[in-house]
């Protein structure tokens, strides 16, 4: 049984504010194992980037503080690691590529020395060496060319290769673990496929891990081995990919689900989860889905009580007073080996 | 909430008085938009951006036509022509049996009322110095519908009608969330009880739980007030469901018009079939077939010759290996080489009737 590559416990973060302080991050329990996919899923403000910033430290301090918790990555804490040792770790063994390659890249440096810059930096060479492998980086990711497109600047180039060239920079050391905020949300579907197969293909050959941050539940079936679902701040329910598509729990979860158009449903009126994601600076009491919640009408438990992250089936955690079944409450951060063996390769040749 | 459905719409009964009832509300003929591109000391005219290139189509009363395509395709450029937002390069816009872009002054204005848009971002589409009652009821003052109290009043059913507390009216945008403002800019689109919408990715900028309740507003308010819209959109998922028909738009064309359930069930442009497997399905195990795509959308400045889409089109491939080599021709794209159908290369394919469902139109030489 291999140890987690990443195990997050019980992570708080709060950003001390004007108004007092919000908690963008409450209770988060997260492992990640090598070669693994691990999708957190929610809408805006949940706390997704939040958790993933917090793990490279990426947080400016204050506002933001970490309450309590430990993120343990390959024998030290995230937490407490001296700066220079984080930076060491950041770009090299945790890789983060962001949701804007417009904002990402810097406009007055070229590809070629943007991608020089790390490799030179962790892995200690000269800079000819360094170019080098940016080129073949670039060559790795697809792109053509690979040579003259060192030498071109970020306006150059389309969204697609931007966010290619990102992913070529966040891959050139060879990262154990590569953190994707919404990779694909401002590119065109065809590009997402593109970019989720590259994804795919990478972590095929070196065996990195992934967390992959995002709201398209689409994205998720096909990528992720296992999914954390985040509302509020906390993550409500976590399974595998499979358990949770066929069994979720949580009403969150389960209205997510009904409300997305999929093809070939005739029906023209869609489900809808009623309400609006609460505002971080005055969550409700009790459970922080229950102003929206169809489950149980005014059961006081509810609006009083916060649930808290239960085993409702083996390996398959949510936090809903109302879960089929009780169990006690947690006693174990939720771990989830799962990798998904039966991989059905998407991209086949064009039949005739 | 009757308020809003039995406003004044006197412009509207006297032209349909004029118009046969038959025809369709609007009718889109040969649009062409094209953007100059300017160069060197006395800017110069060197080339056009072809953003719309010759987009033809129907739009009955209170039924929903979906615009779908990749960024640059030119689906926005289409909707704000037809509004005269953009000036058309050339082609006609039929309302209600007239020719819209022959309209000029006093008359325009009383035209326009008919027609609205729904924009994509709710942030920068209201103005955040206007209170959300001055919003909504400028329109309504304007077209001297009402004033005063009157106004109020409608302003108060408006946001009613689209699900928002009538007191918000005293309110700046900025106390609201992405999917309130969309139901205030919705609340706008619809003060003048258009006949036709312009909507623009509505939903694109909001969040899962929010893009369903906003489509069930606008799919409400089609059934109550018997609006067309022109539906715009990169969702192809969330296309198909909220149309009755489909244009598939490349590089400013439409490639393909069926049906909602025709298209997602039989596509025959081997884009639309590629577009539609490149969206990811909320389902874990996964059996469709996907077809990744080369290299990306060419430039409207200069696009390929032919068919537009044959430097990325795994039909004009497969088909060139089953045909004779005087009829294939070898290109280099996206640093491959590869032989496709000659007659791509060269001739642009009509957007003409295929097998299948009547009325199923694709611009393609290779299916039938």
């Amino acid at each position: 049984m291999p140890d987690p590559l990443l195990q997050i416990s019980d992570l708080n973060v709060a950003f001390e504010t004007a108004r007092g302080l919000i908690r963008p991050v409450r209770d988060v329990s997260l492992s990640i194992y090598p070669g693994q996919t691990v999708a957190v899923v929610g809408e805006s403000g949940c706390g997704k980037s939040v958790t993933a910033m917090s793990i490279l430290r990426l947080l400016p301090s204050p506002p933001s503080k970490v309450l309590s918790g430990s993120i343990m990555f390959a024998g030290r804490d995230l937490v407490t690691v001296p700066e220079n040792q984080m930076q060491k770790i950041r770009g090299k063994e945790i890789a983060m590529i962001f949701q804007e390659p417009m904002t990402s890249l810097n406009p007055v440096y070229s590809i070629g020395d943007q991608i020089a810059e790390a490799v030179v930096l962790h892995q200690h060479v000269g800079s000819r060496e360094g170019l080098r492998i940016a080129e073949q980086s670039l060559r790795d990711v697809g792109i053509a060319d690979a040579h003259r497109r060192l030498r071109e600047y970020p306006h150059e180039m389309s969204g697609g290769m931007r966010q290619r060239i990102m992913i070529a920079m966040a891959l050139s050391c060879k990262p154990k673990l590569l953190i994707a905020d919404e990779p694909t949300t401002a590119l065109d579907v065809t590009i997402q496929a593109q970019i989720l197969e590259l994804l795919r293909k990478v972590q095929q050959q070196t065996g990195m891990s992934i967390m992959l941050i995002t709201h398209d539940l689409g994205v998720v079936a096909e990528n992720a081995d296992v999914v954390a679902v985040m509302y509020a701040s906390r993550i409500v329910e976590t399974a595998t990919v499979e358990e949770l598509f066929d069994r979720p729990q949580h009403p969150y979860t389960q209205g997510l689900f009904r409300s997305i158009p999929k093809f070939g449903v005739t029906s023209k009126r869609l489900e809808t989860i009623p309400g609006t994601v609460p505002n971080p600076t005055k969550f409700p009491p009790g459970c922080k889905f229950h102003t929206r919640c169809d489950r149980l009408n005014g059961d006081p438990l509810c609006s009083t009580v916060e649930p808290l992250l239960r085993e409702v089936s083996p390996g398959h955690w949510a936090s809903c007073h109302h879960a089929e079944h009780f169990a006690e409450s947690p006693v174990t951060v939720p771990q989830l080996q799962h990798k998904r063996e039966d991989y059905i390769p998407l991209a086949t040749e064009v039949q005739a | 909430m009757s308020d809003v459905a039995n406003m004044p719409s006197t412009t509207a009964s006297s032209t349909a008085a004029t118009h046969n009832a038959d025809s369709p509300l609007l009718q889109v003929r040969d649009l062409k938009t094209y953007f100059p591109i300017r160069r060197g000391l006395l800017s110069r005219t060197v080339a056009h951006v072809k953003a719309v290139d010759g987009v033809s189509f129907d739009l009955s009363a209170s039924k929903t036509l979906g615009l779908v395509g990749e960024s640059g395709c030119g689906k926005t450029t289409v909707g704000r022509t037809i509004l005269r937002l953009i000036p058309a390069t050339s082609g006609e816009v039929i309302y209600r049996g007239k020719d819209f872009f022959s309209y000029r002054g006093e008359g325009l204005r009383k035209l326009r009322r008919h027609m609205q848009i729904i924009f994509q971002d709710p942030v920068s589409s209201l103005n955040p110095r206007m209170t959300i009652g001055n919003i909504i009821g400028e329109p309504i003052e304007v077209h001297g519908i009402a004033t005063g109290s009157e106004k109020n009043d409608r302003v108060a059913s408006l946001l009613q009608r689209v699900g928002l507390d009538p007191a918000y009216a005293a309110r700046y945008p900025h106390e609201f969330s992405g999917g309130q403002r969309q139901r205030i800019g919705i609340a706008r689109a619809i003060s003048l009880s258009p006949e036709f919408i312009v909507c623009d990715e509505p939903v694109s900028a909001l969040d899962v739980s929010i893009q369903s309740q906003i489509l069930n507003l606008l799919n409400d308010l089609q059934d109550e007030l018997k609006i067309a819209y022109l539906f715009i959109a990169h969702n192809l998922a969330v296309v198909e469901h909220f149309s009755d028909d489909v244009a598939v738009m490349y590089l400013g064309r439409i490639v393909e018009k069926a049906s909602g359930p025709e298209i997602y069930k039989n596509p025959k442009h081997p884009y639309t079939e590629s577009l539609l497997s490149a969206v990811p399905e909320p389902n874990p195990r996964p059996k469709k077939r996907r077809i990744v795509l080369g290299g990306e959308v060419p430039s409207p400045a200069n696009p390929p010759t032919g068919c537009a889409f044959h430097p990325r089109c795994p039909l004009a491939r497969l088909a060139a290996k089953q045909a004779a080599a005087s009829e294939t021709v070898e290109i280099t794209s996206g640093g491959e080489t590869f032989r496709v159908l000659r007659k791509c290369v060269e001739e642009s394919p009509p957007l003409e009737l295929k097998q299948g469902e009547p009325g199923h139109l694709a611009a393609c030489w290779v299916t039938k």
